[in-house]
């Protein structure tokens, strides 16, 4: 609302941006049309808006300057990191300020003793581990754009990667940060020590996709490497017995440190991208890596082996040392892009399932994917159900793209039927938004917003992400909701 | 003025089972007016509707086993009794998840899961003669046992909730799948935050595999520095503990213990390394320390929170000794060394003010070892002459959450940090 007042005021941009240089200096501000189309967008290309401005703060102290001068010029601010979110998240404002975290890229202190890393925001994920690995610890959270995606967007979009299924997400690795809140206070939430004293709040920054604030320093958790570990490739005639696998594994009261799934067509592109030489005639490939204990690893390992061959893997390979567990993952980890190779366009779809629909759920896609002509490749992080279908389409093809479109908006439609979710790690951001309330309800909907009000009144941090219809923050919650059910009718009544 | 009473109760009565609170129903010695025992989240809706409706200051209760921790609340009209709320929704044991009503209780719960051979990873601080928890005291209070250094705190193992608000709007958040991440994540939110922000109806929480073998290795440490010397070669170490507890009697020796679990094979490995890592003095055993997952306080007694960096535990005791010394106070403390979460105790008969002077001076010296110390639960008197939680960072957003939650004030008023 403030940000209509500013702009209608004609100065208030200009104003800014003239504050802007002033306060960062003006190398790090560029308001020139030209250059301001190299942030139109993040991973996900197709929703492209030019910023008005964009800064390259040095520091912690020039975000801070930056958001306190957007908040006194009701100016909206979206922040940031390395753009490769696949959800419009870092979509600028076309009003608005671009805040862009990549020269924040100083890892403060890696701290073994204690088991954790104080870093910069604009840090790329990679590099903690880098940084740690002499001490024996890495960083546990591995996005498969872990070797540019920063920490900062990590935070904000709660990351996961292949090993979250034993070891978790973002959430869980993150103990503190310093951050800044829409009206420019900035608060030190955690540290190094757990559970500081009061509400949760970094708990609900982390994965808020930046419409809290801007985190300007983040403290995280270092995991010890393990002692050992193994790491298996089962070739199956058929995604049904790799689902079956996959949940006989699980079942048996292993939790392997990754596990992960591809399609025949997500193999097909993976050879012809990488030549990674997946055993011939799959129908699917899982990878299964466990880690630990190096007895323990070794059992573990003889029963996944087990379960793989009971469920009729007829080629079992097994990683004898890091050379070929990376060939094991180079096809894994290249097949987003190596769609590219067999199709000329395609959607990256994120939906997450319980792990026991696996087989249900693949058979409803591949008939959506029979009845509509859409090819759909999948290629996903089977232990904790995290799908994510490539939709191959070409857009040369009149009416291909919105049916393509239609295919990728109806899994997402089949993972909440069957209780999961619209994002398992990509997050909501533009791209999202309007299938918020197929998953949840409008009060649910509206709870969220009480929070997103209390950090942000004037909803100036990133607007217009996650939520398809903002609430009005001045409004008394409840009070929009009619009249009260006992007054109508003078009795109580369940309902 | 008795006309309103029998009015409010009869509008209670007509949802759910309600009645006129007794003696046994005070919070922290503040006397409610009302009990109501829904048994689903719409009932419990409609009960905080009605609470709304009739501008009345609730306090939810599980199994009440931790009512007195926190401030006293400034005044309880309705105590909202969950001990109804206690069915197991669903058990997806192929997705070790499991979905339950905030009442249920924890013990219950464990033994229907041990079934499967699977556990919810949180274990109790409190003897089992205080009585076993339910799953929304669980999530009000976020207090974690020595299993969080493996399977993480109970932040960590709430994937889904669902809240009645104060204005009986029923909310959920999350949801069924431990991976999600559409929309804020409100179950951290309202983990930790002691009835204020929302009751809690329904949880779902991740659930992790019952090991099939756990050993216990001890050893006797005799300073602070042994102590830290200890838990710094365990938590380097591969042997991949699920728990590391420090225990330190007021009156003898101090004790470490470490537990590991996984497959037979691979646990009696792992004891091995432990005790050459440890020395000669460790020793091994099936079950668990008698004081294991016990805080260290007797009922009545001052009960401490005291958190830490992992590397920090040296200062930390340090800091412990010399406030006791200035205090005339000896301090028993326990909890997860391996974790930066200890619980100190003192003694029922503390002077308010020597417990006051002393967690002011480990206030001080906290930078030290960074972080926060809390007095969860006290006498009276102790509670008065001390501030409980003392400072927060971040106050300030606090104070916003709960104005927009709660603008009315309602949900245990005064419970929690800064008179929230
Ligand atoms: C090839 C490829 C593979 C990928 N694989 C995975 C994967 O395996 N798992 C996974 O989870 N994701 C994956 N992603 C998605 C993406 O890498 C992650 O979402 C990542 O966390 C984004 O980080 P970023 O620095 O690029 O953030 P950006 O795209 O720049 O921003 C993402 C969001 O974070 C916000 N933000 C950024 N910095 C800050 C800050 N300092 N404070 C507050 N908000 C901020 C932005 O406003 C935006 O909403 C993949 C992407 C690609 C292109
Ligand atoms: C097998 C087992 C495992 C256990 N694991 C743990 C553990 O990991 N950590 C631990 O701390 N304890 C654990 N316990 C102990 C027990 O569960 C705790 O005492 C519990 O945290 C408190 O529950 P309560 O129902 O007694 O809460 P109460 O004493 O009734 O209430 C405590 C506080 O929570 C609030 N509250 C209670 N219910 C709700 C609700 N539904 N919504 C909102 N606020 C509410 C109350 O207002 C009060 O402020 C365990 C017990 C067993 C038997």
């Amino acid at each position: 609302m403030k940000f209509d007042q500013a702009s209608a005021g004609g100065s208030g941009l200009a104003g800014l941006t003239e504050r802007l240089r002033g306060l960062l200096g003006p190398d790090s501000v560029i308001d020139d049309h030209q250059r301001l189309r190299t942030y139109e967008c993040d991973g996900l290309a197709h929703y492209k808006v030019r910023p008005a401005v964009v800064v390259l703060p040095a520091d912690a102290a020039g975000v801070v300057d930056t958001v306190r001068a957007c908040a006194a010029a009701g100016v909206p601010f979206v922040a940031r990191g390395s753009g490769t979110g696949l959800s419009g998240g870092a979509l600028p404002h076309a009003d608005g300020v671009l805040i862009v975290t990549s020269r924040l890229h100083r890892i403060i202190e890696i701290d073994p003793a204690n088991q954790r890393a104080v870093v910069e925001p604009g840090v790329v994920n990679l590099d903690i581990t880098r940084s740690a690995a002499a001490d024996g610890y890495y960083y546990a959270p591995d996005p498969s754009s872990q070797q540019i995606c920063s920490i900062g967007g990590n935070v904000a979009e709660n990351s996961g990667g292949a090993h979250c299924l034993k070891y978790g997400f973002t959430t869980n690795h993150v103990t503190g940060a310093q951050f800044v809140a829409p009206d420019g206070e900035v608060v030190r939430l955690g540290g190094k020590a757990p559970d500081p004293t009061g509400y949760d709040l970094l708990g609900a920054i982390v994965g808020s996709e930046g419409t809290l604030g801007v985190v300007t320093e983040v403290t995280v958790r270092l995991v010890r490497a393990p002692e050992a570990v193994r790491t298996l490739l089962a070739a199956f005639p058929t995604m049904d017995e790799a689902g079956a696998a996959t949940s006989a594994i699980i079942g048996a009261g292993v939790v392997p440190a990754a596990m992960e799934m591809m399609d025949a067509l997500a193999i097909e592109a993976a050879e012809a991208a990488v030549h990674c030489g997946y055993p011939d005639g799959a129908g699917a490939v899982l990878i299964v890596e466990l880690d630990g204990p190096a007895a323990e690893v070794e059992q573990q390992f003889a029963e996944v082996e087990r379960h793989c061959r009971g469920h009729g893997a007829f080629e079992i390979r097994i990683a004898n040392d890091d050379a070929e567990r990376a060939t094991f993952w180079r096809g894994r980890k290249s097949a987003f892009a190596a769609v590219g190779r067999i199709s000329p366009d395609y959607i990256v779809q994120d939906g997450v399932i319980p792990r026991t629909v696996l087989a249900e759920v693949l058979r409803r896609i591949d008939e959506l994917s029979r009845s509509t002509g859409i090819r759909v490749a999948n290629v996903f992080h089977a232990g904790d159900g995290n799908l994510h279908p490539l939709v191959l389409f070409d857009d040369a093809v009149p009416g291909e793209a919105e049916r393509a479109e239609e295919v990728s908006g109806a899994i997402l439609d089949l993972c909440i039927e069957h209780g999961g979710s619209i994002t398992g790690e990509h997050g909501v951001g533009s791209d999202k938004a309007k299938f918020m309330p197929r998953m949840f309800s409008e009060s649910d909907l509206d709870t969220m917003q009480l929070l997103r009000c209390a950090f942000d009144p004037d909803g100036l941090a990133n607007p217009g992400k996650v939520f398809p219809t903002p609430r009005l923050c001045g409004e008394v919650p409840g009070r929009h909701k009619g009249a009260h059910p006992l007054q109508e009718t003078g009795i109580a009544e369940v309902f | 003025m008795r006309a309103v009473e029998d009015l409010v109760l009869d509008t209670l009565a007509a949802t759910t089972a309600a009645r006129r609170a007794a003696e046994g129903d005070r919070v922290d010695g503040v006397e409610p007016r009302f009990v109501a025992s829904p048994t689903t989240t719409a009932e419990a809706a409609q009960v905080m509707r009605i609470a709304a409706e009739h501008g009345l200051a609730v306090v939810a209760r599980g199994a009440g086993t931790k009512l007195s921790w926190g401030q006293p609340p400034e005044r309880v009209d309705l105590v909202v009794d969950t001990s109804r709320l206690d069915q197991v929704v669903e058990h997806g044991a192929g997705d070790l998840v499991v979905h339950v009503q905030a009442g249920v209780r924890l013990d219950v719960l464990q033994e229907h899961l041990a079934g499967a051979r699977q556990r919810l990873g949180a274990d109790p601080v409190l003897p089992p003669a205080a009585g076993s928890g339910t799953a929304g005291g669980l999530i009000a209070t976020a207090t974690s046992g020595p299993l969080r250094l493996s399977h993480g705190a109970v932040r960590d193992l709430l994937i889904g909730v669902t809240i009645a608000r104060a204005d009986g709007t029923i909310a959920k958040a999350g949801g069924k799948v431990v991976k999600n991440v559409a929309g804020y994540d409100l179950g951290k939110l309202l983990t930790g935050s002691w009835g204020t922000l929302g009751l809690v109806t329904e949880a779902v929480f991740r659930l992790h595999p019952l090991p099939a073998r756990a050993r216990w290795v001890s050893v006797p440490v005799t300073s602070t520095a042994a102590a830290h010397e200890q838990a710094q070669r365990v938590l380097h170490s591969q042997v991949v503990p699920t728990a590391l507890e420090l225990d330190r009697p007021a009156d003898a020796p101090a004790t470490l213990a470490v537990l590991v679990e996984g497959i037979e094979a691979g646990v009696e490995g792992r004891v091995t390394t432990l005790l050459e890592l440890l020395g000669g003095d460790a020793g091994v055993a099936g079950e668990a320390p008698p004081w294991w997952g016990r805080a260290p306080w007797a009922a009545g007694g001052v009960a401490l929170r005291l958190t830490h960096e992992i590397a920090g535990l040296p200062r930390l005791l340090d800091a412990v000794d010399d406030a006791g010394r200035r205090y005339g106070l000896r301090p028993a403390v326990r909890g997860s060394a391996g974790v930066g979460v200890l619980y100190a105790a003192l003694p029922t008969e503390a002077e308010p003010e020597a417990v006051a002077g002393f967690t002011r001076h480990l206030r001080d010296s906290s930078p030290a070892w960074s972080g926060d110390v809390v007095v969860l639960d006290a006498p009276p008197p102790v509670k008065a002459s001390v501030d409980t939680w003392g400072p927060a960072r971040g106050l300030n957003l606090m104070r916003r959450v709960k104005d927009q939650f709660d603008p009315q004030r309602r949900l245990a008023p005064g419970r929690f940090v800064g008179g929230i």
